[in-house]
Protein backbone atom coordinates (compact mmCIF):
# COMPACT_ATOMS: atom_id res chain seq x y z
CA UNK A 1 0.00 0.00 0.00
CA UNK A 2 1.41 3.54 -1.11
CA UNK A 3 0.27 7.03 -1.36
CA UNK A 4 -0.70 6.65 -4.19
CA UNK A 5 -2.89 4.18 -3.78
CA UNK A 6 -5.06 6.90 -1.39
CA UNK A 7 -5.15 9.81 -3.85
CA UNK A 8 -8.50 8.55 -5.66
CA UNK A 9 -10.41 7.02 -2.83
CA UNK A 10 -9.64 10.26 -1.01
CA UNK A 11 -10.66 12.15 -3.95
CA UNK A 12 -13.91 10.28 -3.91
CA UNK A 13 -14.85 10.72 -0.85
CA UNK A 14 -13.73 14.58 -1.12
CA UNK A 15 -16.08 15.53 -3.52
CA UNK A 16 -18.81 13.60 -2.44
CA UNK A 17 -18.54 15.24 1.06
CA UNK A 18 -18.25 18.56 -0.68
CA UNK A 19 -20.64 18.17 -2.78
CA UNK A 20 -23.19 17.11 0.06
CA UNK A 21 -22.59 19.99 2.03
CA UNK A 22 -23.14 22.35 -0.83
CA UNK A 23 -26.31 21.05 -0.74
CA UNK A 24 -26.03 19.34 -4.62
CA UNK A 25 -28.06 15.89 -5.00
CA UNK A 26 -24.68 14.19 -5.62
CA UNK A 27 -26.61 10.93 -7.18
CA UNK A 28 -28.50 12.75 -9.73
CA UNK A 29 -25.33 14.82 -10.76
CA UNK A 30 -23.22 11.96 -10.66
CA UNK A 31 -25.47 9.92 -12.80
CA UNK A 32 -25.76 12.98 -15.23
CA UNK A 33 -22.01 13.00 -15.90
CA UNK A 34 -21.55 9.06 -16.33
CA UNK A 35 -24.38 9.80 -19.14
CA UNK A 36 -21.83 11.92 -20.88
CA UNK A 37 -19.19 10.04 -20.01
CA UNK A 38 -21.03 7.27 -21.82
CA UNK A 39 -21.85 10.05 -24.93
CA UNK A 40 -17.64 10.75 -25.13
CA UNK A 41 -16.72 7.10 -25.15
CA UNK A 42 -19.43 6.61 -28.44
CA UNK A 43 -17.66 9.77 -29.88
CA UNK A 44 -14.37 9.11 -29.68
CA UNK A 45 -14.21 4.66 -30.48
CA UNK A 46 -14.30 5.16 -34.24
CA UNK A 47 -11.77 7.27 -34.66
CA UNK A 48 -9.82 5.01 -32.03
CA UNK A 49 -10.82 2.19 -33.87
CA UNK A 50 -8.70 3.26 -36.89
CA UNK A 51 -6.18 4.98 -35.70
CA UNK A 52 -5.46 1.55 -33.16
CA UNK A 53 -5.65 -0.79 -36.56
CA UNK A 54 -3.27 1.58 -38.30
CA UNK A 55 -0.56 1.80 -35.36
CA UNK A 56 -1.22 -2.03 -34.71
CA UNK A 57 -0.35 -3.14 -38.48
CA UNK A 58 2.69 -0.53 -38.20
CA UNK A 59 4.05 -2.27 -35.08
CA UNK A 60 3.22 -5.61 -36.73
CA UNK A 61 4.61 -5.68 -40.36
CA UNK A 62 8.49 -5.33 -38.45
CA UNK A 63 9.15 -1.65 -39.91
CA UNK A 64 10.33 -0.74 -36.47
CA UNK A 65 13.05 -3.53 -36.32
CA UNK A 66 14.18 -2.94 -39.95
CA UNK A 67 14.75 1.05 -38.84
CA UNK A 68 16.40 0.34 -36.08
CA UNK A 69 18.96 -2.25 -37.14
CA UNK A 70 19.50 0.24 -40.05
CA UNK A 71 20.31 3.23 -37.99
CA UNK A 72 22.37 1.27 -35.87
CA UNK A 73 25.77 1.81 -36.80
CA UNK A 74 24.89 5.96 -37.22
CA UNK A 75 23.37 4.87 -33.18
CA UNK A 76 26.97 3.70 -32.06
CA UNK A 77 28.70 6.91 -33.97
CA UNK A 78 27.07 8.59 -31.33
CA UNK A 79 27.97 7.06 -28.53
CA UNK A 80 24.54 4.96 -28.31
CA UNK A 81 24.23 1.42 -27.15
CA UNK A 82 22.56 -0.25 -30.03
CA UNK A 83 20.23 -1.93 -27.55
CA UNK A 84 18.37 1.23 -26.63
CA UNK A 85 17.30 1.64 -30.10
CA UNK A 86 13.81 -0.53 -30.75
CA UNK A 87 13.16 0.91 -27.53
CA UNK A 88 13.47 4.79 -28.39
CA UNK A 89 11.39 4.21 -31.70
CA UNK A 90 8.45 1.87 -29.94
CA UNK A 91 7.89 4.21 -27.36
CA UNK A 92 5.84 6.60 -29.24
CA UNK A 93 3.47 4.19 -30.40
CA UNK A 94 3.16 1.81 -27.76
CA UNK A 95 3.20 1.71 -23.71
CA UNK A 96 3.02 -1.69 -23.18
CA UNK A 97 5.34 -2.74 -26.54
CA UNK A 98 7.75 -0.21 -25.19
CA UNK A 99 7.93 -1.48 -21.21
CA UNK A 100 8.21 -5.14 -23.21
CA UNK A 101 11.35 -4.12 -25.07
CA UNK A 102 12.46 -2.61 -21.64
CA UNK A 103 12.17 -5.21 -19.64
CA UNK A 104 13.97 -7.57 -22.24
CA UNK A 105 16.85 -4.78 -22.37
CA UNK A 106 17.73 -4.73 -18.68
CA UNK A 107 17.07 -8.20 -18.02
CA UNK A 108 20.31 -8.14 -20.79
CA UNK A 109 22.56 -5.82 -19.24
CA UNK A 110 20.96 -5.23 -15.76
CA UNK A 111 19.23 -2.64 -14.48
CA UNK A 112 22.27 -0.39 -12.93
CA UNK A 113 24.47 -0.36 -16.02
CA UNK A 114 24.93 2.66 -18.04
CA UNK A 115 22.59 0.94 -21.07
CA UNK A 116 20.12 -0.11 -18.15
CA UNK A 117 19.65 3.58 -16.91
CA UNK A 118 19.67 5.19 -20.18
CA UNK A 119 17.15 2.70 -20.92
CA UNK A 120 15.41 3.37 -17.78
CA UNK A 121 15.30 7.07 -18.16
CA UNK A 122 14.00 7.25 -21.37
CA UNK A 123 11.25 5.41 -20.78
CA UNK A 124 10.75 7.03 -17.72
CA UNK A 125 11.08 10.62 -19.48
CA UNK A 126 8.92 9.80 -22.30
CA UNK A 127 5.20 9.33 -23.04
CA UNK A 128 3.37 7.32 -25.87
CA UNK A 129 3.57 10.24 -28.41
CA UNK A 130 1.69 9.14 -31.29
CA UNK A 131 -1.23 7.20 -29.23
CA UNK A 132 -1.90 10.66 -27.10
CA UNK A 133 -2.67 12.62 -30.25
CA UNK A 134 -5.10 10.05 -31.71
CA UNK A 135 -7.00 10.10 -28.74
CA UNK A 136 -7.26 13.39 -27.88
CA UNK A 137 -7.75 14.85 -31.29
CA UNK A 138 -10.17 11.84 -31.64
CA UNK A 139 -12.48 13.31 -29.19
CA UNK A 140 -12.61 16.62 -31.31
CA UNK A 141 -13.58 17.53 -34.90
CA UNK A 142 -10.24 18.45 -35.79
CA UNK A 143 -9.26 16.98 -39.07
CA UNK A 144 -5.66 19.23 -39.52
CA UNK A 145 -3.31 19.08 -36.61
CA UNK A 146 -1.21 21.75 -37.36
CA UNK A 147 2.39 21.58 -35.87
CA UNK A 148 1.14 19.29 -33.04
CA UNK A 149 3.31 16.39 -34.72
CA UNK A 150 6.33 18.32 -34.93
CA UNK A 151 6.95 20.23 -32.22
CA UNK A 152 5.57 16.44 -30.15
CA UNK A 153 8.79 15.03 -32.11
CA UNK A 154 10.76 17.91 -31.27
CA UNK A 155 10.30 16.69 -28.08
CA UNK A 156 11.00 13.14 -28.39
CA UNK A 157 14.71 13.54 -30.58
CA UNK A 158 15.59 16.00 -27.55
CA UNK A 159 14.96 13.00 -25.37
CA UNK A 160 17.29 11.09 -27.15
CA UNK A 161 20.00 13.92 -26.68
CA UNK A 162 19.67 14.72 -23.19
CA UNK A 163 19.03 11.43 -22.06
CA UNK A 164 22.85 10.57 -23.19
CA UNK A 165 23.89 13.39 -21.46
CA UNK A 166 22.29 13.35 -17.94
CA UNK A 167 22.52 9.83 -17.19
CA UNK A 168 26.55 9.87 -18.00
CA UNK B 1 -4.99 12.54 -39.85
CA UNK B 2 -5.88 10.78 -43.64
CA UNK B 3 -2.36 10.99 -44.59
CA UNK B 4 -1.14 9.45 -41.00
CA UNK B 5 -3.65 6.49 -41.08
CA UNK B 6 -3.64 5.73 -45.23
CA UNK B 7 0.76 6.27 -44.86
CA UNK B 8 0.88 4.16 -41.89
CA UNK B 9 -1.28 1.06 -43.41
CA UNK B 10 0.71 1.54 -46.98
CA UNK B 11 4.18 1.19 -44.91
CA UNK B 12 3.34 -1.54 -42.91
CA UNK B 13 1.89 -3.36 -46.14
CA UNK B 14 5.66 -3.15 -47.84
CA UNK B 15 7.70 -3.40 -44.32
CA UNK B 16 5.87 -6.72 -44.58
CA UNK B 17 6.07 -7.89 -47.40
CA UNK B 18 10.19 -6.83 -47.01
CA UNK B 19 10.45 -8.34 -43.64
CA UNK B 20 8.13 -11.90 -44.66
CA UNK B 21 5.62 -10.57 -42.07
CA UNK B 22 2.43 -10.56 -43.89
CA UNK B 23 0.73 -13.79 -42.10
CA UNK B 24 1.68 -11.08 -38.51
CA UNK B 25 0.08 -8.33 -40.74
CA UNK B 26 -3.08 -9.81 -41.29
CA UNK B 27 -3.32 -10.79 -37.74
CA UNK B 28 -2.84 -7.59 -36.48
CA UNK B 29 -5.15 -6.26 -38.62
CA UNK B 30 -7.96 -8.53 -37.88
CA UNK B 31 -7.75 -8.21 -34.06
CA UNK B 32 -6.46 -4.89 -33.62
CA UNK B 33 -10.05 -4.13 -33.94
CA UNK B 34 -10.75 -6.67 -30.56
CA UNK B 35 -7.74 -4.55 -28.62
CA UNK B 36 -9.51 -1.41 -29.70
CA UNK B 37 -13.07 -2.80 -28.35
CA UNK B 38 -11.16 -4.00 -25.27
CA UNK B 39 -9.46 -0.17 -24.96
CA UNK B 40 -12.81 1.25 -25.01
CA UNK B 41 -14.74 -1.02 -22.66
CA UNK B 42 -11.41 0.00 -20.01
CA UNK B 43 -11.90 3.96 -20.57
CA UNK B 44 -15.30 3.43 -20.79
CA UNK B 45 -15.55 2.79 -16.65
CA UNK B 46 -12.95 5.17 -16.08
CA UNK B 47 -14.29 8.21 -18.20
CA UNK B 48 -18.09 7.45 -16.78
CA UNK B 49 -16.53 7.27 -13.20
CA UNK B 50 -14.38 10.99 -13.88
CA UNK B 51 -17.28 12.49 -15.53
CA UNK B 52 -19.67 11.39 -12.24
CA UNK B 53 -16.94 12.87 -9.99
CA UNK B 54 -16.31 15.81 -12.03
CA UNK B 55 -20.12 16.63 -12.69
CA UNK B 56 -20.16 16.56 -8.81
CA UNK B 57 -17.20 18.59 -8.36
CA UNK B 58 -18.37 20.80 -10.78
CA UNK B 59 -21.69 21.67 -9.49
CA UNK B 60 -20.15 21.85 -5.99
CA UNK B 61 -17.76 24.73 -7.29
CA UNK B 62 -14.79 22.49 -6.52
CA UNK B 63 -13.35 22.98 -9.40
CA UNK B 64 -13.09 26.73 -10.19
CA UNK B 65 -11.48 26.84 -6.60
CA UNK B 66 -8.69 24.47 -7.58
CA UNK B 67 -8.51 25.82 -11.06
CA UNK B 68 -8.16 29.37 -9.43
CA UNK B 69 -5.01 28.39 -7.40
CA UNK B 70 -3.12 27.02 -10.97
CA UNK B 71 -4.64 29.46 -13.49
CA UNK B 72 -1.98 32.27 -13.14
CA UNK B 73 0.85 29.86 -14.00
CA UNK B 74 -1.46 28.06 -16.79
CA UNK B 75 -2.74 31.18 -18.35
CA UNK B 76 0.73 32.55 -19.16
CA UNK B 77 1.10 29.39 -21.69
CA UNK B 78 -2.16 29.12 -22.80
CA UNK B 79 -2.77 32.09 -24.13
CA UNK B 80 -7.04 33.92 -24.61
CA UNK B 81 -7.90 31.31 -22.86
CA UNK B 82 -11.16 32.08 -20.25
CA UNK B 83 -9.09 31.83 -16.86
CA UNK B 84 -12.48 30.92 -15.44
CA UNK B 85 -13.70 28.35 -17.94
CA UNK B 86 -14.17 24.86 -18.05
CA UNK B 87 -11.32 24.17 -20.58
CA UNK B 88 -9.22 25.57 -18.41
CA UNK B 89 -10.92 23.56 -15.31
CA UNK B 90 -10.19 20.03 -17.12
CA UNK B 91 -6.54 21.28 -18.26
CA UNK B 92 -5.53 22.01 -14.48
CA UNK B 93 -6.75 18.54 -13.45
CA UNK B 94 -5.16 16.90 -16.31
CA UNK B 95 -1.67 18.70 -15.43
CA UNK B 96 -2.52 17.97 -11.97
CA UNK B 97 -3.27 13.82 -12.55
CA UNK B 98 -0.22 13.81 -14.66
CA UNK B 99 1.98 14.70 -12.16
CA UNK B 100 0.70 12.25 -9.54
CA UNK B 101 1.24 9.57 -12.47
CA UNK B 102 -2.48 8.66 -12.17
CA UNK B 103 -2.63 7.74 -15.83
CA UNK B 104 -6.19 6.13 -15.71
CA UNK B 105 -7.52 9.85 -14.69
CA UNK B 106 -5.62 11.71 -16.91
CA UNK B 107 -6.97 10.34 -19.90
CA UNK B 108 -10.33 11.24 -19.33
CA UNK B 109 -9.83 14.69 -18.35
CA UNK B 110 -7.66 15.46 -21.60
CA UNK B 111 -10.33 14.39 -23.62
CA UNK B 112 -12.90 16.64 -21.73
CA UNK B 113 -10.20 19.39 -21.65
CA UNK B 114 -9.98 18.94 -25.50
CA UNK B 115 -13.73 18.77 -25.97
CA UNK B 116 -14.05 21.92 -23.98
CA UNK B 117 -11.62 23.93 -25.88
CA UNK B 118 -13.21 23.06 -29.21
CA UNK B 119 -16.44 24.56 -27.45
CA UNK B 120 -14.66 27.70 -26.38
CA UNK B 121 -12.52 28.08 -28.97
CA UNK B 122 -14.66 27.34 -31.95
CA UNK B 123 -12.34 25.10 -33.72
CA UNK B 124 -12.82 24.12 -37.44
CA UNK B 125 -11.08 21.08 -38.80
CA UNK B 126 -8.37 23.34 -37.87
CA UNK B 127 -7.15 22.42 -34.22
CA UNK B 128 -6.29 26.15 -32.45
CA UNK B 129 -2.96 26.34 -30.69
CA UNK B 130 -4.19 26.21 -27.19
CA UNK B 131 -5.26 22.75 -28.38
CA UNK B 132 -1.63 21.79 -30.10
CA UNK B 133 0.00 23.26 -26.39
CA UNK B 134 -2.24 21.15 -24.77
CA UNK B 135 -1.55 17.92 -27.01
CA UNK B 136 1.91 18.88 -27.26
CA UNK B 137 2.30 19.31 -23.00
CA UNK B 138 0.43 15.48 -22.97
CA UNK B 139 3.04 13.79 -25.23
CA UNK B 140 5.94 14.73 -22.74
CA UNK B 141 5.77 12.84 -19.84
CA UNK B 142 4.97 15.20 -16.32
CA UNK B 143 4.93 12.10 -14.11
CA UNK B 144 6.78 13.06 -11.08
CA UNK B 145 7.86 9.65 -9.58
CA UNK B 146 8.29 7.03 -12.43
CA UNK B 147 6.71 4.16 -10.24
CA UNK B 148 6.36 1.59 -13.24
CA UNK B 149 10.38 1.82 -14.29
CA UNK B 150 11.64 1.49 -11.00
CA UNK B 151 9.13 -1.33 -9.95
CA UNK B 152 10.50 -2.92 -13.37
CA UNK B 153 14.25 -1.73 -12.30
CA UNK B 154 13.16 -3.64 -8.54
CA UNK B 155 12.41 -6.76 -10.33
CA UNK B 156 14.91 -6.93 -11.79
CA UNK B 157 17.60 -6.77 -8.86
CA UNK B 158 18.42 -2.94 -9.29
CA UNK B 159 20.76 -2.01 -5.77
CA UNK B 160 18.76 1.73 -6.15
CA UNK B 161 15.82 1.72 -8.66
CA UNK B 162 14.92 4.73 -7.84
CA UNK B 163 18.36 6.96 -8.53
CA UNK B 164 17.30 7.54 -12.10
CA UNK B 165 14.89 10.10 -10.73
CA UNK B 166 17.21 13.22 -10.84
CA UNK B 167 17.73 12.39 -14.52
CA UNK B 168 14.59 11.36 -15.38
CA UNK B 169 13.49 15.35 -13.91
CA UNK B 170 15.93 16.87 -15.98
CA UNK B 171 15.43 14.95 -18.71
CA UNK B 172 11.60 15.59 -18.93
CA UNK B 173 12.23 19.12 -17.83
CA UNK B 174 14.41 19.83 -21.05
CA UNK B 175 12.19 17.86 -23.08
CA UNK B 176 8.82 19.43 -22.01
CA UNK B 177 10.52 23.04 -22.23
CA UNK B 178 12.40 22.22 -26.21
CA UNK B 179 8.30 20.57 -27.39
CA UNK B 180 6.50 23.70 -25.53
CA UNK B 181 9.49 25.88 -27.19
CA UNK B 182 8.95 24.45 -30.70
CA UNK B 183 4.96 24.44 -30.44
CA UNK B 184 4.89 28.01 -29.76
CA UNK B 185 7.38 28.83 -32.42
CA UNK B 186 5.78 26.87 -35.28
CA UNK B 187 1.98 28.57 -34.53
CA UNK B 188 3.52 31.69 -36.45
CA UNK B 189 2.95 30.35 -39.49
CA UNK B 190 -0.47 30.24 -40.43
CA UNK B 191 -1.93 27.21 -41.64
CA UNK B 192 0.80 25.44 -39.34
CA UNK B 193 2.16 22.56 -40.97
Amino acid sequence: MSLSDFVIPLLFVFVLIFGLAKKVDVFAEFVKGVKEGVQTVTDIFPSLFALMLAVGMFRSSGALDLISSSIAPLGEFFGYPPETLPLILMRPFSGSGAIALYENIISEVGPDSFTGRLASVILGSSETTFYTIAVYFAATKVKKTRHTLPAALSGDLALVVFATMFVR
Amino acid sequence: MKWFFSGLIIISLIFAVVNGKVSELTTAAVSEGGNAITLCFTLAGVICLWSGVMRVASQSGIIEKISNLFTPLLSLLFKGLNPKGAAMGYIVLNITANLLGLGNASTPFGIAAMRELEKEEHSSEFATNNMVLFVVLNTASLQLIPTTVAAIRLKHGSAAPMDILIPVWLVSAATLTVAVITAKLLQKSPKGL
